[in-house]
């Protein structure tokens, strides 16, 4: 009950919240100088006043800003995201296309980097100041210091042009017609090394945190009220420290989640990866505003999702919350 | 029949530390249903022979010689499976703050439970009922709904219930309580020691009470031992140790202890320093869009005045509003309605550059003498700060600084030194020193002594009434602990709930209480009919 009133208060919020971001982002991208009807006559080579005149009043951008404005909000409203003028799509289809791949991506990376980040945290703070933490620790500083860029280019070197284990870039095989399993595993493949490599620095991220965290609260005294009980130390390590060392954590992986769409762009580029960062990137050097407010909105979008969900999922790990009147 | 016995055990600090033994040489055992109090102050090695016992010594620290024997076993040398076997079945221990002590993930009935399932008793099904029948027997309200109850939905003394449950789930031969009374407010204590006797009574338990109350000691002790620096120095029976003490260091602790003699009050009849008017603070919490809201009436409708020169004693329970009311009078929180007059001025009208100007008529002295100061200033600079900010020249600022900590009994030299480096009772004067140099009309003590040890409570509550005496100072002292309001305090003023219920002399309030809520908090003092009788 005080979940769903909770739940629709945020909907609520977010709802206002994505109207006020869709304008700031509107007028964000009309004070870049240029506009697509520029850009488009000057790849077509015939570039006189009248052509340009032309293709302004197709699009409409010969209109008052504030006209643009109202006829954009009211588009959104409708869910209506407009028609890419440079890619002959509408944008909502367009993204749509290219949102799987994206997700397919940062959500793999996601799950490595939390999960192996939150082992490789318990395991480190279980042998604190030994070999293994000294080699986990290490190891994790190496990943988070390493630029993304670095690591992605060495990851195609090392595996796949030396190695020769794994596709070097792309979603799948390009004319190979595989379907259903086959193309699954094709994608898994080819998900690999990107994957790895975006997951990388968050996992030296949670690791760090986790370790840390496991530390303090294994000081605090219920804790001792456990051992006081006779509980094995696996079990209370498991039940009483990594449940409340793991409230930090969730609070940063709910960070992280927010980047799912927008984040990836360099990766994406890196290993040729369709997603929604490189139609970004390409929508961005074509002025394409429509597909660039498209993918902004859409990540706003995500991100707040991902805040709604991260606080529910505060929710249930931590009975505090939301009982506190 | 003893159930342990302990002899000649030494513990051994690690390297560095201020002292080579935590404890040295300690034997002594405990009959099958006797309370055996350990009393000492924090650092004297009171709890270490208790973690030795159940197997928790910190880090570092570990046992040098000695035995304790147990079952026929000596347990300090046993296995950790064996002494993991023990622990929470045959021995089973609470702890001091009730607050932490729980898993605020767990629910109270899982977190009951898990004592069966760390022994493998009963089958999953039965634990609940286990859990459920032990709810009970800490008389807990409302079992039912208890069990599945978090942490933070029990109040300080149900917590501490709920951990004596535990401690009670195997029907341990020997239960360590640790000071299991003192983070909580006088009357839960009360109710939580009888609860403690009634189970020894009923379950013939030895009981290892550690404490550094002597009214608790009154009240259910059978032996004692005093402990300082490592060592026992004095060992008895209860009634001995408190109304014949040999050793000196016992007759100083309990010299120390605010006694139950009401002080005499200074007849004081000038001009107020302090006047409130009608005050009033609500908490409004929730109150989101689908959240029901809930209003918390912090002070309600409070006016008293203490004149120029006098100690106001505000005594309640947590949850009375006491501290919420001498936070008002400084305003670090707005008053919802009312008058704050200081000096002629009402605080609770003032813009906030007003305020800022007049901040300074009213000091505060902070209940946490590690946590009030900063630690990377040195105390010169916590000293002059204040007064620098209000414009007086640095010189001057810094000469009075010395002369500061010369008055507080720390020596002009130490205002260059860092904080880290002051006892607590040290740190409790420079707060005190702090509060002074801005020259304030009036001073907020808000539970300055509580954090102390008695010996040192002792000699701060001296400081300020010399203090009193020597500058005239006003003070309104904000406590828990009855019997120190009644040293230092000319008038008490007793809250409840926001309310104030009652308000008087010293004599009067102490000797001749009126409202049914006072007489409740003084019949509530730990060993009081000992305190009288010493008198």
């Amino acid at each position: 009950m005080a979940i769903a009133g909770a739940i629709l208060s945020r909907l609520i919020k977010a709802a206002i919240t994505l109207l006020a971001i869709a304008i700031l982002n509107f007028f964000l991208v009309h004070a870049a100088p240029g506009d697509p009807a520029t850009v488009l006559a000057g790849e077509a080579g015939a570039a006189d006043e009248q052509m340009i005149a032309d293709l302004r009043a197709r699009f409409g951008l010969d209109q008052p800003l504030y006209v643009q404005l109202a006829r954009y909000v009211g588009n959104i409203v409708t869910l209506d995201l407009g028609y890419s003028f440079r890619q002959g799509q509408p944008v909502l289809d367009l993204i749509l296309d290219r949102l799987p791949a994206t997700l397919i991506l940062t959500l793999s990376a996601f799950w490595i980097s939390l999960l192996a980040g939150v082992a490789l945290g318990v395991a480190a703070s279980a042998r604190v100041g030994k070999f293994t933490d000294t080699l986990i620790t290490g190891t994790a500083l190496l990943f988070y210091a390493t630029p993304l860029y670095w690591a992605a280019l060495m990851a195609v070197l090392v595996f796949s042009v030396q190695l020769g284990w794994l596709p070097g870039f792309g979603y799948e095989t390009v004319g190979s017609g595989y379907s259903g399993f086959e193309r699954a595993l094709d994608i898994l493949k080819h998900l690999i090394l990107p994957a790895l490599t975006l997951g990388l620095f968050f996992m030296a991220v949670y690791m760090r945190m986790t370790r840390a965290s496991m530390l303090e609260v294994a000081q605090q005294d219920f804790v001792k009220t456990a051992r006081a009980k006779g509980l094995m130390p696996s079990l209370i390590r498991r039940r009483h420290i990594l449940r409340n060392a793991l409230l930090p954590v969730v609070t940063l992986a709910g960070l992280q989640a927010g980047q799912l769409v927008g984040g990836a762009v360099l990766t994406e580029t890196v290993f040729a990866w369709p997603g929604i960062g490189r139609l970004m990137f390409e929508s961005l050097a074509a002025r394409d505003y429509n597909t660039i407010l498209g993918v902004f909105l859409v990540s706003a979008a995500m991100v707040i999702v991902f805040n709604i969900l991260t606080d529910l999922v505060y929710r249930l790990i931590d009975p505090r919350i939301g009982h506190k009147a | 029949m003893s159930v342990i016995s302990i002899s000649d055990l030494s513990i051994a600090l690690p390297r560095g530390a201020d002292r080579e033994f935590a404890v040295q040489d300690c034997s002594y055992d405990i009959a099958a249903g006797e309370i055996l109090c350990v009393v000492g102050e924090s650092g004297s090695g009171k709890s270490m022979t208790a973690n030795a016992v159940m197997g928790l010594l910190p880090e570092g620290v570990s046992v040098a010689k000695g035995k304790a024997e147990f079952g026929g076993k000596d347990i300090l040398t046993v296995s950790e499976a064996e002494q993991r076997a023990l622990r929470g079945d045959r021995i089973a221990m609470i702890f001091q703050e009730p607050m932490t002590a729980l898993n605020p993930l767990m629910r109270i009935g899982d977190q009951i439970a898990e004592v069966f399932e760390a022994h493998n008793r009963h089958r999953p099904a039965e634990r609940r009922e286990k859990a459920l029948a032990l709810i009970r027997e800490v008389q807990l309200p409302d079992p039912e709904k208890i069990i599945r109850a978090y942490p933070f939905q029990l109040s300080g003394g149900q917590r501490q219930r709920a951990m004596i449950a535990m401690a009670l789930a195997l029907e341990p031969e020997l239960l360590i309580a640790d000071e299991p009374t003192t983070a909580l407010d006088v009357t839960t204590q009360a109710q939580i020691l009888k609860l403690i006797l009634d189970l020894r009574e009923k379950r013939g338990m030895a009981v290892m009470f550690i404490t550094h109350d002597f009214g608790v000691v009154a009240e259910i002790a059978d032996r004692v031992i005093v402990m300082r620096y490592g060592e026992i120095v004095e060992r008895g029976n209860a009634t001995e140790v408190l109304e014949n003490p040999q050793h000196d260091y016992t007759k100083r602790l309990l010299a120390a202890i605010p006694s139950g003699l009401v002080g005499q009050s200074t007849e004081v009849a000038k001009a107020p320093a302090l006047e409130i008017r009608n005050l009033e603070k609500t908490y409004k919490t929730g109150g989101g869009l689908f959240r029901e809201r809930r209003d918390v009436r912090a002070i309600d409708n409070v006016s008293l005045t203490i004149s120029r020169g006098e100690v106001l004693g505000l005594v309640g329970e947590s949850g009375s509003g006491k501290s919420t009311l001498g936070r008002a009078v400084v305003r670090l929180v707005a008053p919802d309605a009312g008058e704050v007059i200081v000096g002629g001025t009402d605080l609770a009208a003032l813009s906030d550059s007003e305020l800022r100007a007049a901040r300074h008529k009213v000091q505060m002295v902070f209940q946490d003498p590690y946590a009030s100061l900063n630690p990377r200033h040195r105390v010169m600079r916590a000293l002059t700060d204040g007064p620098i900010a209000k414009g007086v020249p640095k010189d001057k600022a810094r000469a009075r600084a010395r002369e500061l900590m010369e008055t507080v009994g720390l020596g002009a030299d130490a205002v260059d030194r860092f904080p880290h480096e002051f006892s607590g009772g040290q740190r409790q004067r420079i707060g005190i020193a702090r509060a002074l140099a801005m020259d304030p009309e009036l001073i907020i003590a808000d539970e300055a002594v509580s954090a102390l040890d008695v010996s040192i409570q002792a000699q701060v509550l001296d400081l300020l009434r010399d203090l009193r005496t020597r500058f005239d100072l006003s003070i309104l002292f904000i406590t828990h602990d009855l019997r120190v309001a009644a040293q230092l305090c000319d008038r008490i003023a007793v809250m409840q709930k926001g309310k104030l219920v009652e308000i008087g002399p010293v004599s009067e309030v102490f000797l001749n209480p009126q409202h049914s809520y006072t007489q409740a908090l003084l019949a509530a003092v730990p060993g009081g009919g000992w305190g009288q009788a010493a008198e």
